[in-house]
């Protein structure tokens, strides 16, 4: 295989593959590490955690649609400190790189787990997640509120420190992301994660009533990645230099490659997890082969080249 | 490596047979040494549709036996009701067909130490797994009695070796198609006093193991029961398919079917609690 530089970096830290888990699609990693060492991924984004136990929506939580499906979790998961104490050093242990994602009712709780993880080594990176749809009241998605998206991540950035890159995961669920996007950008985030799912519903003929416990859920999987890449190429047009992860739908290396091309500095794999346990991994080598098969020498060449200006040539 | 999907592979299994038995579809898949370590209440998960489908999940199913010979090695056998769009493509598929598999998933019936009397309860085609369950435990000199039941005559499993190692099946359905009118549950107390059984092992309907599961806490009997519930990923990553379990400590957690279960111990599961915000 011929030498391209994989890595990406995000904020001030380098990463040696562009390919990493979608937030609460991976868990916190042991259920994925009998399939492969999650070492040779880029990174592992850890589902959403609040800062206490939380139960989550009830069942039923999903439904399978055309080319995707929904989900309604409602951020089930243990809290913050016994995430700390026992899936922190499991990852670590496994050498893997992370990205602790991180979910809040208020401003305040977003800052206060920033700050217990201020002092946990072995942290790639935040992403500070304000954009889940599953939570009580669709009010509470501060996502869709400029000014509400720019506190959390001021709050979390001030209480960080500048050492951690913060990425703020955004809804396309908004008139307007790219404004969004300035706004948390603004306020101190490094970097974007783009999308989080899409909020739909599914009602079920026979009972004649929503499907889904929590009546809404995230729309997730192929049929929503035309909308990651439309949200990924718009914000990069906007923001050049602004790293983003892409996400949505993503499920092949050529998947990978459309998003990489529309502006984003990675990728996350969430739903295609669900399918083949192994995905991540074939996206990344497949990844890989399709930038050298085009000419690339390394990832940062390919990242945006989508925007090139119409005299520019195809050659990389 | 993990301790959670220990024994789990994902592998490219050629069909070894697809034979339509009333309205089930039995089919043997060819898995290799993976066969070693399937065991009675495991499940497997199974791509379907094809790379261009828009069926992007897996359908998961009760590994219903295992067995290793010496034409086609291990091999292990699923039985398929072509019910929705992924079992129908699934049930449609003939011998040769590579299926893109991972197995085995999930908890297995304990088996008790010392030969106890058995009762083992099926609903529709959750009677399943029962028969490979029920040769684990005649091996190990359990007295096996087994109750099968359906709305309907053309929806009880109940193949004939699957007799070999039992030593009574009785049938009912709720139409008095088969065997006798009534739910199968109906007999479930008295079989308890009569034959002290020790263990009840279920797998059905939801409804089902909730009624099950009053009876036997009534009799303060064991009551092992595989879980039906909607699952996406089958590998304890997308927690969709959650039920409410008691703790040790009194408190109830939303768990993994996929995982902690689908065999779980049925006195702990808060049956009223299902699809009720915690």
């Amino acid at each position: 295989m011929t030498a391209i530089d994989f890595s990406t970096t995000i904020g001030n830290t380098w990463f040696p593959a562009p390919t990493f888990t979608a937030s609460g699609c991976a868990s916190s990693g042991r259920e994925l590490a009998q399939f492969f060492p999650l070492r040779e991924m880029g990174g592992i984004v850890t589902k959403s955690v609040m800062s206490k136990v939380r139960t989550g929506r009830p069942t039923p939580r999903m439904a399978e649609t055309p080319s995707g499906m929904l989900n309604s979790i409602g951020l089930q998961g243990p809290g913050i400190d016994a995430f700390i104490a026992k899936d922190i050093p499991y990852l670590t242990e496994q050498k893997a790189r992370i990205i602790v994602s991180i979910a809040g009712e208020t401003v305040e709780e977003y800052s206060t787990l920033a700050r217990k993880l201020r002092s946990v080594s072995g942290i790639s990176a935040i992403e500070v997640n304000i954009s889940c749809p599953n939570v009580e009241n669709r009010g509470l998605v501060f996502a869709c509120d400029p000014e509400a998206s720019r506190r959390v991540i001021d709050g979390v950035r001030r209480t960080i420190g500048g050492e951690l890159p913060i990425i703020a995961k955004l809804s396309p669920d908004v008139t307007d992301l790219v404004s969004i996007a300035r706004g948390v950008v603004d306020a101190g985030a490094d970097g974007l994660a783009l999308i989080n799912t899409v909020l739909g519903m599914v009602i079920n003929v026979d009972t004649m009533r929503p499907h889904l416990g929590g009546k809404t859920g995230g729309l997730s999987g192929p049929a929503i990645r035309p909308i990651a890449v439309r949200a990924v190429y718009q914000v990069h047009a906007a923001m050049p230099n602004i790293p983003i992860l892409g996400m949505g739908g993503i499920a092949s290396g050529k998947d990978a490659l459309e998003m990489i091309l529309a502006g984003a500095s990675g990728v996350s794999i969430g739903t295609a997890s669900f399918g083949n346990p192994t995905a991540i991994m074939k996206i990344q080598n497949d990844l890989k082969q399709l930038l050298i098969d085009r000419g690339f020498t390394s990832l940062k060449q390919a990242i945006g080249y989508a925007h090139r200006l119409e005299t520019e040539s195809a050659d990389a | 490596m993990s301790l959670i999907n220990k024994s789990a592979a994902q592998l490219l299994a050629p069909i070894v047979s697809n034979k339509k038995v009333g309205q089930y579809h039995q089919i043997i898949i060819n898995i290799g040494d993976l066969a070693t370590l399937c065991k009675p209440g495991n499940f497997v998960a199974i791509n379907v549709g094809g790379d261009s489908s828009s069926m992007i999940l897996r359908r998961a199913f009760a590994i219903s036996r295992v067995s290793i010979s010496s034409t086609f090695g291990g091999t292990m056998e699923i039985i398929a009701a072509p019910h929705g769009q992924g079992s129908k493509w699934l049930c449609a598929q003939g011998e040769g067909v590579v299926l893109d598999i991972v197995a085995p998933l999930g908890t297995a019936f304990g088996i008790p130490t010392e030969p106890v009397p058995v009762l083992l309860v099926g609903g529709g085609y959750g009677s399943a797994p029962l028969f490979g369950l029920a040769e684990v435990l005649n091996a190990r000199g359990c007295r096996v009695d087994m109750l099968l039941g359906a709305s309907t005559a053309s929806k009880i499993y109940a193949p004939m070796e699957g007799k070999r190692a039992v030593n009574s099946m009785r049938i009912y359905t709720e139409d008095g198609s088969m065997g006798q009118a009534g739910r199968v549950t109906d007999p479930i107390s008295e079989i308890i006093k009569d034959l002290d059984i020790a263990v009840v092992y279920s797998c059905g309907p939801m409804a089902m193991l909730s009624a099950i599961t009053k009876i036997t806490d009534s009799h303060s009997v064991v009551h092992q029961c595989a879980v039906e519930e909607a699952m996406a990923c089958g590998i304890g990553v997308c927690m969709t398919c959650v039920l409410p379990v008691e703790n040790e400590d009194g408190t109830v957690s939303m768990l993994r079917s996929c995982i902690d279960g689908p065999v779980m111990d049925g006195s702990k599961v808060q049956w009223d609690l299902v699809g009720k915000p915690l």
